[in-house]
């Protein structure tokens, strides 16, 4: 199958914004995973072929939440040449904000029966934490996971692209706010529960989180939100913006010579993607069940960005494809040989960098036999003044 | 046979329960009994007629022996006691443990090793046994080294701190206060309470009360000042380690603009390389220059370790020069990759053992003790930097690296072989982190995710020091490294780090290219 969204010959990194026009592809795909999979859940008996489990339709609705944080790292890494290492962060805080929603939900069917929830009673906590009050409301636990996130890339944007803080020391500084967050929400007294995280969920405005039907659910609004982000993304790179966004990854000082402020677009771009990941938060924790400090980490947030050099960084859809693909292997992976999982992503990190810069969807770009046979062809050397 | 059994038995159970009885009157009236009364020229004879005694029927004979046997206690009186042990039952053997532990110090007190003697002093004085004041007194009159001396003088005068005699309690107050001795506070503070409690059993007196006031605010303006010089040091010690990791990250990063993220686990690599030098050490040469290992291995971690980085730089960097952001995936994936083969390869938790000359440490003042191993990596990363130094301005290579450093197209142009030199400073680097993996080796666990501990640190170090001077690696490695120890009492170490964090994001603000940032025109 040729994905034939966009007909240059140029890689994505040259700069040409592709993959910019959904066309009959993208919307088999969006009807597949929209309508075919949840109806192959509902309709076949569980012994037929065409049977979709519940446990197999929940993992994609995981994938498919970590493919809208994909889209926003793409947005700022690829489209923008941000590289940011802290994404974990924002996709945690709004993990936490539906989570802590969700303990309150529990009630009195918590293992102490107390209002409370369960970790709060082992640390031997009173009275719930003043910050904790509004996540009695959904729609309070939903609209702060989507504007914390952005209030805080705000925040740090401001901080950090207004000194002109780029590249390696942007990587670094937003990797050393991966570990603070991962430090400080593994402390007991920031009553977030710990090490253990949040988890032990029961119900979702009043639906049963242990129902398939809810999960299906869920799983039909996860989809929605990553086509809406799909859409939102993809209006903000047909703009006028996501010009500016392109001219800043391939030139950030012709830009700001031509009269353009190359940081207030970075906030910008870099306060969407943080919104997209709060999201993604948002849709992992009731489908998954359990939030931890261990996946918003500096290795997460690692990973998070290799799901999308895996897809190929600079289009959309290969946000996308990277994020269900990588996770998908993952879990196979996992699940099977425990021990080899770190090799074959360090082996991925290795190889999307030096092999396939462009990644899946450059990959099936090449898949012609003179684009193959230039791939045999060493590479010519990269500039020597491209330092940064 | 059978007979002499049964005899041994008695003579063991007599022994024990006067041994028993002795003590728990011994506070009381060891001050009558006469100890100069043993001639020391017959002391032997003396004792062996004693421990025959110890068999005797008379329960006031068996205390004078045993009172005489603990004060001319030697190596044949422990002999003996062994031998009238031997085969004796558990009780007994516990209620002689005491005075066995109080003859073995006592002798200790005369011991060559002046570990040894220090040790035995430190028991003494926390035994409460005020029959050693005496002893204590004696072997400091004649000791040489000063903390020895100090350990015995301190232990005199805690036992007689709970004596009888006032007047010989205000001294030892003062005494204490006087050798500002940090074991003492509680002893002090606790008799303070008493005095002033005016608890009956004891004669509140003003002198003594005095003395132990002044005793206490002496020892605890002290204290102060050293918990000063504990936490400098502390600092000092964590910005070296901060130093010596972040050294090599900086040299790559200056010259190639490139972060090296699996410059953690290049120290791993040199961590194992450490370890597998003590193992060999081990299996193949003899114990005698077992210590030894470790200067070997500090050699060998910046050869493996460099060979390592020269491999890395020929089949990943290289191919990407110009692509830091890629290079910094590309070799987080090697660090994903290193540390499962050390697992695989090593398991999860193996350790160094530190060689006999860099374990303990050194007294400083009363109450600032400075280990050895961190000593150490002071010294070894004050000796990197000074060999940085020389190879950047007293070699050819380093005259190379700078020019490349400064300008990579004009160097080229004067034929300097950028690539070359590339690699090369690439190796060295990475060397420099199996160095400081082997001082790592000292102060944790050999394990795979060795090189994870204080990584971000250190990238931070270099990110603040800024690109093309060392001197801002140093003092970004010591302003992070103080910081941290200075900010960690108050904020706590995760708290800490967050503030540190934040003043490093607000100190970019000022400097957003790090400390000493080259200026000119390929400073962007």
């Amino acid at each position: 199958m040729r994905i034939s969204w966009s007909n240059t010959s140029h890689p994505a990194s040259d700069g040409q914004p592709i993959g910019v026009r959904p066309n009959g592809v993208f919307w088999l795909i969006g009807l597949f995973l929209l309508v075919i999979l949840p109806t192959l859940n509902v309709l076949p008996g569980e012994d037929s072929w065409l049977y979709v489990s519940d446990f197999t339709l929940n993992r994609f609705g995981k994938f498919l939440a970590f493919a809208i944080l994909a889209l926003g790292l793409d947005l700022i890494w690829g489209y923008t040449g941000i590289l940011s290492l802290g994404q974990g962060v924002f996709f945690g805080i709004g993990a936490y904000c539906i989570g802590m929603h969700l303990m309150l939900t529990i009630g009195s069917e918590s293992v102490y029966g107390s209002a409370l929830p369960d970790f709060m009673v082992w640390n031997q906590v009173k009275e719930l934490p003043v910050f904790w009050a509004p996540f009695h409301s959904f729609l309070a636990a939903v609209g702060l996971g989507i504007l914390l996130p952005m209030l805080s890339a705000w925040i740090f944007g401001l901080l950090a692209f207004r000194s002109r803080i780029k590249g390696v020391y942007f990587a670094i500084i937003t990797q050393a706010v991966a570990l603070s967050a991962w430090l400080v929400f593994n402390r007991n007294e920031t009553n977030l529960g710990g090490t253990n995280g949040l988890t032990d969920f029961k119900q979702l405005l009043g639906f049963r989180l242990s129902e398939p039907g809810t999960q299906r659910m869920l799983y039909v609004v996860t989809v929605l939100a990553l086509g809406g982000a799909y859409f939102l993304c993809r209006w903000i790179i047909q703009s006028r913006t996501g010009k500016v966004l392109l001219a800043i990854r391939d030139s950030e000082q012709r830009v700001l010579f031509s009269g353009y402020s190359p940081a207030n677009y970075k906030v910008f771009v870099f306060v969407v993607s943080a919104g997209l990941a709060g999201l993604a938060g948002l849709l992992y924790v009731p489908q998954v069940g359990i939030i931890t400090p261990g996946q918003i980490g500096v290795l997460p947030s690692l990973e998070m960005v290799i799901w999308v050099a895996v897809g190929g960084r600079g289009t959309l859809v290969g946000a996308i494809i990277g994020a269900i693909s990588v996770n998908f292997g993952r879990s196979l992976l996992t699940n099977y040989f425990p021990e080899l999982w770190p090799f074959f992503l360090g082996g991925l990190f290795i190889a999307v960098v030096l092999l396939f810069p462009d990644g899946l969807v450059g990959l099936m770009r090449y898949m012609k036999p003179d684009a193959i046979r230039s791939l045999l062809v060493k590479a010519p050397r990269a500039q020597d003044e491209a330092r940064p | 046979m059978a007979l002499s059994r049964v005899r041994t038995g008695i003579v063991a159970l007599i022994f024990a329960v006067g041994l028993c009885q002795s003590f728990s009157v011994q506070a009381t009236d060891l001050d009558t009994v006469n100890f100069s009364s043993v001639a020391s020229a017959t002391e032997l004879e003396d004792m062996r007629a004693r421990v025959a005694r110890l068999a005797g029927e008379d329960a006031a004979v068996q205390q004078q022996a045993l009172r005489a046997l603990v004060e001319v206690g030697d190596v044949a009186t422990l002999d003996r006691l062994e031998q009238v042990l031997e085969n004796a039952d558990r009780a007994t053997r516990v209620a002689v443990k005491p005075i066995k532990t109080l003859l073995k110090n006592k002798l200790s007190l005369t011991s060559n090793d002046e570990a040894v003697r220090r040790a035995a002093a430190s028991d003494l004085g926390a035994s409460g046994q005020a029959v050693a004041v005496p002893w204590l007194e004696a072997a400091a009159a004649r000791e040489p080294q000063y903390w020895v001396r100090y350990a015995m003088e301190e232990s005199a005068a805690l036992l007689s701190l709970v004596g009888e005699d006032p007047v010989a309690r205000a001294a030892a107050a003062r005494t204490l206060g006087e050798l500002k001795s940090q074991n003492a506070l509680p002893a002090l503070k606790e008799l303070a309470q008493q005095l002033s409690g005016g608890a009956g059993a004891l004669n509140a007196n003003n002198l003594v009360r005095s003395a132990v006031t002044t005793a206490i605010e002496r020892i605890e303006v002290w204290s102060v000042w050293a918990g000063v010089f504990e936490t400098l040091f502390r600092a000092v010690s964590l910005s070296s380690i901060l130093l010596i990791m972040s050294l090599g990250l900086a040299i790559v990063f200056g010259l190639m603009g490139v972060i090296n993220m699996a410059h953690g686990e290049l120290m791993m690599v040199g961590a194992y390389a450490t370890f597998m030098t003590q193992e060999l050490f081990r299996a193949y040469l003899p114990p005698s220059i077992f210590d030894a290992y470790f200067l070997a291995s500090l050699p060998i971690a910046f050869l493996v370790a460099g060979a390592f980085g020269l491999f890395l730089e020929a089949t990943v960097i290289r191919f990407l020069y110009g692509h830091p952001l890629e290079t910094m995936l590309a070799t987080w994936g090697v660090s994903l990759v290193l540390i499962q083969l050390a697992r695989v390869l090593f398991g999860d938790l193996t350790a160094v053992t530190a060689p006999a000359w860099l374990r303990g440490g050194a007294q400083m003042l009363a109450g600032v003790y400075l280990p050895y191993n961190r000593l150490f990596i002071i010294v070894l990363s004050i000796v990197c930097v000074v060999g940085i130094y020389t190879v950047l301005f007293c070699s050819n290579l380093g005259l190379r690296v700078r020019a490349v450093t400064q300008n990579r197209n004009m160097s080229a142009c004067l034929g300097i072989p950028t690539r070359t030199v590339d690699a090369y400073t690439f190796a060295f680097g990475s060397g420099l982190a199996g160095l400081a993996g082997c001082a790592l080796t000292l102060v944790g666990n050999v394990e795979p995710g060795l090189g994870q501990n204080y990584i971000v640190d250190s990238f931070m170090v270099v990110v603040t020091g800024g690109v093309g001077k060392l001197a801002g690696t140093i003092v970004a490695a010591l302003g992070i490294g103080s910081l941290n120890k200075f900010l960690e009492p108050s904020f706590g170490a995760v708290y800490g780090k967050v503030l540190i964090l934040g003043l490093v994001l607000l100190f970019l603000q000022l400097r957003p290219s790090g400390l000493f940032a080259v200026k000119g025109r390929h400073a962007d």
